[in-house]
């Protein structure tokens, strides 16, 4: 037996700038605010800084962020790819290089102008050949089409409703309202502004759609022993997964035999062959929310109810304070802010620390999860 | 295959009807619907479509139809392959209705769908594409109301103003 990850690192610091729809400076300074602010929140000198992760689709590099919040020699860096898919993950190659010696103090981050910058969707000269060839040309734009058709079909098969999005959309943004935070903290949803708000690809409406944010977080991964040093409680890294499934296709899975099996799937049978714990044992879950039916189909694949039961799993106030399973209990991608779900891990030690705006009391472990549908990743994570 | 044939798509597995619709091939720059960027793995499958058929790549050696195409087969490894051609015929397996925000040839015409059949001959095998009322009908020519899983659909072919045929989905039953 090898290395084994099991709470060998924690997460010892957070830092985040604020979330808006447009925030003044580039995404080079949101991101250094947000790193110097975790390294100050964990008591750890940026001179220490001896790794970086974060995601293919970050624009800042570790070269611009290592010399610009002073860091010592780096030994190890890592991206992962597939946007919001990887943002788990970028903890993860943390946690496995430190537990296996490579570095002792590392840095994940996402900082993102998606609020007043562009829609990546919109360029129409980045079309990636493989595989847009086979959907752009019939008007299937944006993810929110690409998640639509998967949704139509999971509501065909199953009887989900709408009501059972909106479910999950309410949980969101109920908890937002106890962020100030949170992009939506004054702004409140009720089912009649969600069954009358605006189409975006139907079968999805508006309030089913992640927000477009400004802002930068960050997050600092130490050895466990490190971390009992710190400034605040540990947040263990429990067990950790990536997951890529056989003849998965990305956002655009029609293409195997089970398209509504995606790569949660795959990423849960890892995470909990590597835990102490399961699914019955999670007290708090940070779902990867950039579409609402995203939360029923990672509630099935996580294992927290049976295939096809996501959206009745929903009803009855289960993903609110005090249900089942409390839910993104900052506001997630729906309603706090929508930072490729890098918000979804920082909550998920508040949590753990018990400072969260939406505290679930005695909260000892949480799931937090990247982007279902393509290339994903979990952490489950302790106190 | 040779990348080189004819692009003039003289196939046409539904003709047009005697009063014609408005039509996708007008020269006008809010007409510009995306075209197929084909790699070297889907080439064929556009080289095909161009002369109205319909193919499928499969394995060479095992038989195994596959999509998209890719170089090598998922199930025996070999490297060597074929186009098969399908019989066009297949049912809607989801769709969607986008809406604003939209880039602008699509916003152009509100009420379009995007389509994901599945092939008769092989379910499995699942193609996104649009249902219209005719080959040669704007995006939006059928009623969203006729959307439905399950319908059976047949497949016609539509030459795009950049000289590309796309195929498209005509009901079984209008």
């Amino acid at each position: 037996m090898g290395a084994t990850l099991k709470d060998a690192t924690a997460i010892a610091g957070i830092g985040q700038t604020p979330f808006a729809k447009q925030l003044p400076g580039s995404e080079k300074t949101l991101a250094c605010r947000a790193i110097v602010a975790a390294l100050d929140d964990a008591g750890i000198a940026p001179s220490e800084v001896d790794a970086f992760a974060s995601y293919t689709m970050e624009e800042t590099d570790e070269v611009e962020i290592a010399k610009a919040i002073g860091a010592g020699d780096v030994t190890h860096f890592s991206k992962v790819g597939y946007g919001g898919g990887g943002s788990c993950a970028t903890v993860a190659h943390l946690a496995a290089a430190i537990a296996t010696g490579q570095a002792s103090v590392g840095v994940a981050w996402r900082s993102r102008k998606r609020g007043s910058g562009p829609r990546p969707w919109k360029n129409t000269q980045v079309q990636l050949p493989t595989p847009a060839q086979w959907t752009r040309p019939f008007g299937l734009l944006r993810p929110a089409d690409e998640i639509g058709l998967l949704a139509r079909r999971y509501m065909h098969e199953y009887g989900a409703t709408r009501d059972h999005l909106f479910n999950v959309a309410l949980a969101c943004r109920n908890r937002a309202n106890q962020n100030p935070a949170a992009m939506m903290y004054d702004r409140p949803l009720t089912r009649e502004m969600y069954m009358t708000a605006r189409w975006i690809s139907e079968p999805l409406c508006l309030f089913d759609n992640c927000l477009e944010t400004d802002g930068a977080l960050a997050c600092v991964v130490v050895a466990a022993e490190r971390a009992r040093d710190c400034r605040h409680r540990p947040v263990y890294v429990h067990s950790a997964a990536q997951g890529l499934p056989a003849q998965h296709h990305g956002m655009v899975n029609y293409w195997n035999d089970d398209p509504l099996t995606g790569p949660a799937w795959t990423a849960a049978r890892q995470l909990w062959k590597g835990a102490d714990l399961g699914p019955q044992d999670v007290d708090v879950a940070q779902i990867y929310d950039a579409f609402t039916p995203l939360i029923p189909l990672s509630l099935e694949g996580y294992g927290f109810c049976g295939r096809g039961e996501g959206a009745a799993f929903t009803e009855g106030g289960a993903l609110e304070i005090g249900g089942r399973l409390p839910l993104n209990t900052g506001g997630g991608g729906l309603s706090e802010a929508y930072v490729h779900g890098f918000n979804l891990i920082t909550e998920g030690v508040k949590q753990l620390r018990g400072t969260s705006t939406a505290q679930v009391p005695d909260a000892a472990t949480c799931l937090v999860t990247a982007g279902e549908g393509v290339p994903t990743s979990a952490l489950l994570l302790r106190s | 295959m040779s990348s080189g044939e004819s692009l003039r798509a003289s196939v046409r597995e539904v003709m047009s009807p005697s009063v014609t619709p408005p039509t996708d091939n007008r020269p006008d720059p809010a007409a510009d619907l995306l075209l197929p960027v084909p790699d070297d793995d889907g080439a064929p499958f556009w080289d095909y479509a161009a002369r109205g058929e319909l193919r499928v790549q499969s394995c060479a050696d095992c038989d195994e139809l596959r999509f998209p195409p890719r170089p090598c087969c998922p199930h025996c490894q070999s490297f060597a392959a074929r186009w098969q051609k399908m019989s066009g015929r297949g049912r809607i397996w989801s769709y969607v209705l986008p809406h604003p925000p939209l880039l602008p040839a699509y916003a152009a015409r509100p009420g379009y769908n995007a389509v994901v059949v599945e092939l008769a001959e092989a379910p499995r095998i699942r193609l996104v594409g649009n249902l219209v009322a005719a080959a040669d009908a704007p995006l939006n020519s059928v009623d969203p109301a006729r959307l439905r899983i399950g319908a059976p659909v047949k497949a016609a072919f539509h030459t795009l103003p950049g000289g590309v045929t796309v195929p498209r989905w005509l009901l079984e039953r209008p």
